[in-house]
């Protein structure tokens, strides 16, 4: 299973959305891979993914950049509620 | 995972910015007083906001301002800013901003580690309310400092999340 979390930059906020959706699926017993992407490379890196995490607002412009696509978009209000994080994940994957 | 250095000059204790382009120009400000960055990174910082919108604003109260490496990254820092009265970023849930960290870095990996660090300071749920109390820049050290050796949680030890 593949998780992207997405930023504008994908050096940054994704990075800790990374960080702690690992903490999440830790806490959930889930195993799968987490990468980091910018808006730019999300098409690629989201290609054989089954979610993506990104924030409300960037949500529109990732679903633009997506097109049709299997992966479920998960909007994450608050980047450090590992529980937020879990839940979402675990409504999407469980 | 090492955070990026956070010295002393890098530390704004009740900036009075009343809007977020003035709140991003401080800790910008701070960047470069740190010697972390030249003049340029502040507006590239700003430019994001512009570009993406408010998403900086990851948790209820905090703006985590950075842009990409670039050649106005001198070093790796961090600075922090705390605002004298909550500043609105149009983040339909997390605003009002009364934090703003900036990051700078040189190179994208050391990025991606230096910002997953920055998790272990915030998972703590009650860092930002201490940073946006805090009335000497070691309180806001403290903050910081007290990730790498919180109760119960063992030294990292290579790994990219504990």
């Amino acid at each position: 299973m593949r998780i992207v979390a997405v930023c504008g930059l994908g050096v940054g906020t994704s990075a800790i959305l990374k960080a702690n959706a690992e903490r999440a699926l830790d806490r959930l017993g889930l195993t799968a891979d987490v990468d980091a992407s910018d808006l730019a490379g999300i098409a690629a890196a989201a290609a054989d993914a089954q979610v993506v995490l990104t924030s409300t607002e960037l949500a529109g412009r990732v679903r633009e950049a997506l097109g049709r696509t299997w992966a479920e978009i998960i909007e994450v209000e608050n980047y450090f509620d590992v529980d937020e994080i879990g839940r979402k994940l675990d409504a999407s994957l469980g | 995972m090492t955070l990026p250095p956070l010295p002393d000059s890098a530390i704004v204790l009740h900036d009075e910015s009343i809007e977020w382009r003035a709140a991003v120009r401080a800790v910008g400000r701070a960047l470069a007083r740190s010697g972390a960055t030249r003049e340029g990174y502040t507006e590239r910082m700003v430019g994001v906001l512009e570009e993406f919108g408010a998403y900086i604003v990851i948790a209820p109260g905090l703006a985590l301002a950075h842009a990409r490496p670039g050649p106005d990254v001198v070093r790796n820092g961090l600075a922090v800013v705390t605002l004298a009265e909550p500043v609105p970023f149009g983040h339909p849930h997390n605003d009002p901003v009364r934090v703003v960290v900036g990051l700078a870095v040189t190179g994208a990996d050391e990025h991606v580690a230096s910002v997953a660090g920055l998790a272990n300071v915030f998972n703590e749920r009650s860092a930002i309310e201490r940073l946006a109390a805090a009335s000497t820049i070691d309180e806001v050290r403290e903050v910081f400092d007290g990730a790498d050796r919180a109760p119960g949680r063992p030294a990292p030890a290579g790994e990219a999340s504990a």
